[in-house]
Parts: structure tokens; sequence; C-alpha cells
């Protein structure tokens, strides 16, 4: 390399340099501004002024409309889903609530960015909190508030390091028991101990007016399953197959779920319901891919939340009666994570 | 010994003790400087993405993410046989440089890709696009920090460059969550700020890295017919390189990924799960100080006993991180040993695979002793998943450090029948 070539390329490189990291500060600068503008901007959804309460008959969600409250905790009657909505000032990622208190599963960002369930009381107040190993998917309390399960994504570092697996724990709202990775618990599928290494649990829902029972998904070597759940036994018996993230409807007779119809690999999740008691399967008419544990409106319809097209960040909550023929519709826009206050 | 090796002499240790007056001081090469400065700042653009890409998926995207790590599984083993091909492209072309630069280019192209990637298929091929990328230069990275270093300091050399690639592995993930701090869903502007860290890391590779050559195959340096060209089995039966690779497959077969270490610390105590991120910062923290002392101490002592030492070392941690006392002091201790581990083993490594394989192999030999690693951890990974799950964490673990002093202990027998014609260091 000659001196006049050395220089030569010296100076591409500090060009180059001083382009770059020129043109990557501007798009930080601007993207902070905006992001600051938009904090502070006016909802794109309209906002009731007073804080919110929480009232039997109404919706609780996550608030995903673009600016001021943006990702906090929502609410709006049952009956007028479309109206003014009230926020709490609680932002979370996961919610759901009872009349009795609600549960928050949330990032705490930072340069040590970690992942904390909060349970609020009635007030929105925190009640206990407690550190998850991973990333919020799923979160459900039990009718009368009094048992709290999670399921985040435990993740290692990087993006294989530690594979992509669950964490499903039932806590109790009140002292200290517990059930622990419900991955420890003996999953039976007729009659027979599953004890392969990959087993995987997600999507609990809780049985009202059992505080023993519960429904969740489990999977092992490819096949997926509905589980009954027992506490105290610590078993999952195996029921259904195919069944993720149930929800079982106010009437406990009907469970609500994703069912895949796709590969493993590209899944495509079409809403369905099961009936208990006969083992009957109906597939909605939704044909979008709904990834999401499904609410009951009531013992009729069904409440899921959907990504808002174009607009990464923001999602809709759609209903769609338990019935072949129905058709989907918005039921509250920019929202996610509903909870059925009854 | 034959013609093969060019009558290579830094087969031997230095023939002098290490203070001895003839051998020449270390000088440290400008191209591995230089190369160190690339591998930081593509480090910096890869580990900022990788510490979020989880977060993305699923908090941002709303995506899940099961489906997200078993293809990632497959990359990982793509990424691991292209290392051996590459590097034998290299030694083909003679030209290291030039396959590097495509295996970094290719990176930061697939950094452009993240920018307009909006769904999982998107998505998946732009990781895939970064991982085939990463597989694709390492082995001719090492090649040219082979011809450029001193062959007395060799292991030193690795070690800066070593020091170097982990000070950008341990910036990128606190540079992103500072980022995401500032700006909660700010993932484009990490990937603007990743894509910028790769694209200087290119220019600073073309432009300041010399186009240095290896010698082909075939051009034996004395002017004798050299052996036919092609990818040759008879490479990895070179007396050394056989026994090497033999070697660190037996130890990757019982090496524990990190992410396995952590979750068993997690298990044991709920601190580790609320700092579970500086877990990972913590151990490249101890890898990069490390670096460069544990490859002079390389050089002196011998590279295959630090080599074996460094396996030690994550014995060491294995068990103690299957020991019930839990808290602050065992889990630090963890993470150090852990630096250790890598520190004594990764550039070391290199070197050893660099000084047992003839110069017209360089690079495919360097990338064979990759694949190799790549491939029996990877292995180990999914064994120890199964373990794991039949036993729990604790007793798997002390499991696999059972297993682990028995490959110590071959290895050693293993490595010393090869290094059998040095005199003992």
């Amino acid at each position: 390399m000659t001196a006049a070539g050395s220089r030569l390329r010296w100076g591409i490189l500090l060009l180059v340099t001083a382009l770059v990291v020129g043109a990557a500060g501007a798009y930080a600068a601007v993207a902070f501004q905006r992001f600051q503008e938009g904090k502070t901007a006016v909802s794109t959804a309209r906002v009731a002024s007073g804080a919110a309460v929480l009232a039997k008959g109404s919706v609780l969600f996550r608030n995903t409309a673009p600016g001021q409250g943006y990702g906090m905790i929502g609410t709006v009657p049952l009956a007028e889903p479309s109206g003014e909505r009230s926020l709490a000032g609680v932002a979370c990622d996961r919610v759901y609530g009872t009349l009795q208190n609600i549960v928050c599963l949330k990032t705490n960002r930072g340069l040590v960015t970690n992942f904390e369930a909060v349970l609020l009381a009635a007030d929105w107040r925190p009640a206990t909190s407690w550190a998850v190993p991973g990333i919020p998917s799923r979160t459900r309390l039990s009718a009368d508030g009094s048992l709290v399960a999670t399921t985040v994504f435990v993740t290692g570092h990087s993006y294989g390091s530690a594979g992509f697996s669950t964490e499903t724990v039932i806590t109790a709202a009140q002292g200290s028991g517990g059930t622990g990775n419900l991955e420890d618990f003996a999953l039976l599928v007729n009659g027979t101990r599953i004890t392969a290494a990959d087993r995987n649990i997600w999507g609990v829902t809780f049985a009202p007016g059992q505080s023993d029972t519960f429904y969740a998904t489990a999977a092992s070597s490819g096949r997926i399953w509905l589980v009954q759940g027992s506490i105290s036994a610590r078993t999952l018996t195996a029921i259904h197959d195919g069944v993720e993230c149930p929800s079982l409807s106010p009437d406990g007779t009907r469970i609500a779920y994703k069912k895949n119809t796709g590969s493993p690999l590209a899944a495509h999740w079409r809403v369905a319901v099961l009936d208990l008691a006969t083992g009957k399967e109906t597939v909605l008419s939704e044909s979008r891919s709904v990834d999401d544990q499904i609410e009951w409106r009531d013992d009729q319809t069904l409440l899921y939340g959907l990504a808002r097209d174009g607009a990464a960040g923001d999602s809709d909550i759609w209903q769609i009666s338990a019935d072949p023929a129905s058709r989907s519709s918005v039921y509250i826009e920019h929202a996610w994570s509903p909870s059925v206050l009854r | 010994m034959s013609d093969r090796n060019g009558g290579r002499k830094d087969l031997a240790p230095p023939a002098t003790s290490p203070a001895g007056p003839l051998k020449a001081p270390f000088r440290l090469s400008p191209v591995i400087l230089w190369l160190g400065v690339v591998s930081m700042l593509t480090d910096v653009s890869s580990e900022s993405v990788s510490a979020i890409l989880p977060l993305y998926i699923t908090g941002f995207l709303g995506l899940s993410t099961i489906a997200f790590g078993i293809l990632d599984g497959i990359n990982q083993g793509a990424s691991a046989i292209v290392r051996i091909a590459a590097g034998y492209a290299s030694d083909r072309m003679g030209s290291p440089k030039r396959v590097a630069l495509a295996g970094y280019g290719l990176s930061m192209v697939a950094r452009v890709g993240l920018l307009f990637a909006g769904g999982f298929w998107a998505l998946t091929a732009v990781v895939t696009a970064d991982r085939i990328g990463k597989g694709i230069r390492t082995a001719p990275r090492d090649a040219l920090i082979v011809v450029s270093a001193q062959p007395d300091y060799l292991a030193r050399h690795f070690g800066v460059h070593r020091m170097l690639d982990n000070i950008g592995a341990a910036g990128g993930p606190l540079l992103a969550f500072f980022i995401l701090m500032l700006m909660p869903n700010g993932y484009a502007t990490v990937f603007v700020v990743s894509l910028a860290f790769a694209t200087i890391g290119v220019a600073v590779l073309a432009l300041l890295v010399p186009n240095l050559k290896t010698p082909k195959p075939g051009a034996a340096p004395d002017g004798k017919i050299g052996p036919a060209r092609g990818f040759r089995w008879r490479l990895l039966r070179e007396p050394g390189l056989g026994r090497l690779l033999v070697a660190a497959g037996i130890l990757g077969l019982l090496t524990v990924g990190d992410g396995f270490i952590y979750l068993v610390l997690q298990d044991r105590d709920s601190f580790a799960v609320q700092w579970f991120p500086l877990l990972y910062v913590g151990t490249n923290v101890v890898f990069l100080i490390l670096a460069v002392p544990l490859g002079r101490l390389a050089d002196r002592w011998g590279k295959a006993r630090v080599f074996i030492a460094g396996h030690v070392a994550l014995l060491a941690c294995y068990l103690l991180a299957a020991a019930p006392a839990g808290g602050l002091g065992p889990t630090l201790a963890c993470l150090v040993l852990l630096g250790v581990f890598y520190a004594a083993t990764d550039g070391v490594l290199a070197a050893l695979a660099s000084q047992l394989t003839p110069p017209d192999k360089l690079a495919t030999g360097l990338g064979a002793a990759q694949t190799v690693v790549a491939l029996s951890r990877m292995t180990a990974s999914v064994g120890f998943g199964v373990l794991w799950f039949a036993l729990g964490p604790s007793a798997a673990m002390v499991v696999a450090g059972c297993c682990l002093a028995g490959g110590v202990v071959a290895s050693w027998f293993i490595l010393r029948g090869g290094l059998r014609q040095r005199p003992a260091a």
C-alpha cells in the first residue's frame, strides 16, 4: 500500500463513517422526537377524562391507541364498546382483570431489561409483584381472583441459546401457595405418563366455581393436547387433541381455543369451540390467523385480539358468535388483551 | 516431517525460555488490530439485534416464537457446516480477505432486510442470512490473523482479537436496551443503528485490511509438485489436526450451552431471574478481560494445556452451578469460570488448529475445527435438554460434569499423543 493510496483509503473510511453515523444519528433523533410527540399527542381513541373504575358489566383491556395512554389499562362498558374509554395509569403488556383484582405482566425496560407480574388491587394500586423469567405471553385469573396463571416465553440471551420454551405457573394471589412450573406436573395421555424431554405447557384457563381444576395446553414431540389440570393432585390429564390456548365459557360447558390448521412451522390458527360434554368441535368462520387466548363476552360471544394492518404495535379486539354461520366484527378498536368483568 | 509442512518450525515451541534474548519482542500487527475492530463493530451490530429480537417478535409483532426457535436450530446447523466450506473456498482462492468480506457483507445486507421485514418468514430469512454470513467469515478471518501474527505470539494475537470481539458482544445488548429505554417501541432505531455499525465494520475491513495471500494448494513453497487440488479427507489425518478435532469434538459434546447454565442459576434463586440479561454480559466481560492474559499463557505454557485447563474451569462451573448453595457469590463465580473457559479455549483452539495445519490448507483446518466445535455443541445442547427433563437441573449438571471430567482426561491423552514430537514445554 503506497502512502497516497493509504491516505485515500483513510479518507474514504472517514467519509463513509461520517455519512453512516450522521444518517443513523439523524434517524434516531427524528425517531426520538416523534416518540416524544407521540407520547404527549392526543390519543387516537376517545378517552374519558376521569380515571377508570372496576365495574361489573365492563371490559378491561390494554389500550393500544397511539398517543397518550398507549399500553395502559383501559375499560369500556360491555354495552358500549366503541364509546369513550377510561384509562388507569398503569401500563402492561398483557392484562387480565376480575372485580377483585387485576394481573398485569410487564416489561421493565432498562439497561437490564426484565419482566414482572404485578397484582393490582381494585383501586389500581400494586398489591404484590414477582419477577417472571421471560417475555409475557398469557395471563389469567380465577373468577374469584384468588389464583393467577402466567405464561411467559423463556429465552436465552440470543435467539437460540436456550430454545424458545414457555414457562407456565399458577400463583396464589395471597400467601405463598403456588404450583411452580406446570411442566413438573405429571402429564397423562390415555393413562400413560409422558416423560419426554420437550414437554411444554401454556395458556391456563380456570374452571368457574372450582378452586382446584384448570385447563391448559400441553405439547410434546409435536403433539398438542387440551389437558385438565388438578392443582392438589399435580396432574395434567389430556382430554382432547389439538387445542391451544383454551378458554372456558362462563357457564363452564364449552372451550374456545385456537386450532392450528397450518403446519407446526407455518401456523394458521382458526377460532374454534369445543363442547366439553359431547366432544364436538366447531370451527368458526374467522379466516385470519388468531394468535391470542380467546375471552368469552358472555356464553355465546367470543372476543379476541388481531394486529391492525399496517400499524405495528396497534391492534383491535374482534367479536364473533360461537356459531359457524356468524361473521366477525370489530368490538373495540385500538385494544388488546380483553377480559370481561362479571 | 514431510515437506507438506513447508519446513515450518512453529510446530515446536520456542527454543528458548520465554524471557530468552533470542525471541523477538511482541509487536501487535495492525492487521489484527483492524480485524479486531471489524469484529467489534460487527458484534455490536449483531448482538444488539439478537438481544432484542425475542422481545420484538413476541412483544411488538405479537407472533409466537416456538417455531422461530426450531428454525433457528436449523440455521445454526447450516452456519456450522458453512464454516468448513468457507475455509475451503478461502484456501482455493488463496485470498481469505475476499471470502471474509463476502461473509461480513452478507450479514450487513441482512441488516438492511431487517428494516423491511414484516412477517415471520421475512424475519426468518433475514436471520438465516445473518447466520450464514457469520459462518462464512469466521475461518478466513482467523486465517488472516494467523498469517499476520508472529508465530511465537500466535495465541496472544488471537487473544487481542477475541478481546475486541467481546467488547462488541458485551456492548451491543447494552446499546440496544439503552435505545429501548429511551423509546419503548424504538426497534426500528435499533435496526438502523445496527446497520450503521455493520456498514462501518465492512468499510474498515475493505479499506484497511490488506489483501494478504495464503499459499494456494499445489504451490508448494519449495517448488515441488504439490498434492492434487480439492478437499481431501487426508487433511483431517494430519498428525496433529485429526487428534485435535477428535479432542475438540469430545469436549464439545460435553459442553452444555450457556443458556442452560443460566437457566440452572435461575432455577436456584430468583436473584438470577431478575438479572438474567446481565449474566450474558458478565460472562463476556470476563472473557474480554482474560482473552489476552490467557493467550500469553498459551504461548508460554502450551496451547493444548491451556485449552484443556479451560475445560477444567468449565467443569468447576458445572459443579458450582449444581451445588445447593445459591446467592450472589456462587452465581458470580460461575460467570467468572464460564468467562475463563471461553478465554482459554476460543482463540486458543484457533491458534492450535492453525499450527497443526499445512499453510495451503490453513482456512480449511480452522473451519474444520469450528465446524466440529459448533456441531458437537449443538448436539450437546439437545442431549442436555433431555437430561435436564429426565433428572432435573442439578442432577443433570452433575452428570454432565462427570462426563466432562472423563472427557478432559481422555482429550489430554489424545492431545499428548499428537504433540509427542514436541519437547515438553
